[in-house]
């Protein structure tokens, strides 16, 4: 017998024959299972990434089996290592080619805040210049952690609305970006 | 043909350029002379062309400041003679109010990115270089990281203050 998980039914109201829930909830449903990541990496923290996606750790079993790398079908930008300042603007470019609904994740100390590279060359923390939704610490972080900071990404994913991009404190986040 | 010996280099320096080239300094055995802002382009070019010494190879240049003395700009030159394997170091300083130099890819075409790279870290500027420009460092860079005057660290960075540590 095959033992296949499937995730838990969102609240709702069930009775013989039918089942009805929000649309929020079934799209997030479906939106947090099947996310696509981009891997930005560009140092040990891609490395640690390379072991999350192997068979032992195995990111699949959360519907990310399929990256992206093109950031125009992307979900999720998962930034792992240091980000130096002159690549900056082509993060920014990468981030901006992502189709809305889109999530990011710094991976690692460099990503969140330049880590050791306390220097000029180096961008401290890729938050200077896009919004970040999940943080996950370490230098590495252990394959745990980044598959934790998925975890987090796709609980966010499934409980916020549908329609993120139109609130005004979203729009406000953006702005502050000198987004749109 | 065998390695020429830092007796042999320096007479043939004497003998071409006088008072001009002066030893500082033989450390591991590398005979390092310094020479001035004039002189140098004359000096690279000897010791590139002269058929005995040969030093048709330009390792590196590179700078350096030391802020106290009285000319704190340095460039130094690292030159390889690929046929006798024979290695020089040639280092020129400067005054911080005249960082002119005249540029040495008239001799090499390979000096192009490395005076590039000197002036984009120390500010130098190489007359006579076709494009002087930043190579490493973000273009709307403002400062001259290398110098001692410029902090390393980032100024942006906010999670290190003393205060988090009860400073």
């Amino acid at each position: 017998m095959s033992d296949i998980q499937i995730v838990d039914v969102p609240a709702g109201v069930e009775g013989s024959g039918f089942f009805a829930t929000s649309l929020d909830k079934a799209i997030g449903l479906a939106r947090a299972n099947s996310l696509w990541p981009l891997p930005f990496a560009t140092s040990c923290c891609g490395i640690e990434f390379m072991a999350t996606m192997g068979s032992h750790y195995d990111l699949s079993r959360f519907g990310a089996e399929r990256l992206s790398f093109s950031p125009r079908q992307a979900d999720l930008l998962m930034v792992m290592g240091t980000i130096s300042k002159k690549m900056a603007p082509v993060l920014r470019q990468v981030y901006l080619q992502m189709a809305e609904p889109r999530w990011v994740m710094a991976v690692g100390a460099c990503a969140s805040s330049g880590g050791i590279f306390d220097t000029y060359s180096v961008l401290q923390g890729i938050d200077e210049v896009i919004p970040v939704d999940v943080y996950v610490p370490g230098c590495p972080p252990r394959p745990e952690a980044i598959i934790d900071g998925f975890m987090g990404i796709q609980q966010l994913v499934k409980t916020e609305s549908l329609r993120r991009r139109n609130e005004p404190k979203y729009q406000e986040l953006l702005a502050k970006y000198g987004i749109q | 043909m065998g390695k020429i010996t830092n007796e042999e280099l320096l007479r043939r320096l004497d003998e071409k350029f006088g008072g001009t080239v002066v030893q500082t300094g033989a450390d591991f055995g590398l005979l390092t002379v310094e020479t001035s802002v004039d002189a140098i382009i004359d000096v690279l070019s000897f010791l590139k062309n002269d058929e005995a010494l040969n030093f048709i190879f330009l390792t590196d240049i590179t700078a350096i400041h030391y802020p106290e003395s009285e000319k704190p700009i340095g460039v130094i030159y690292h030159l390889h003679s690929l046929t006798t394997n024979t290695r020089i170091r040639v280092k020129v300083f400067m005054p911080l109010e005249n960082v002119h130099i005249p540029t040495a890819t008239t001799l090499w075409d390979g000096a192009n990115w490395m005076e590039r790279e000197t002036y984009d870290f120390f500010g130098v500027i190489f007359d006579g270089h076709p494009d002087l420009r930043r190579i490493l460092n973000v273009d709307d860079m403002t400062v001259f990281p290398m110098r001692r005057e410029y902090p390393l660290e980032d100024p942006n960075r906010v999670d290190k203050k003393d205060y988090f540590f009860g400073r």
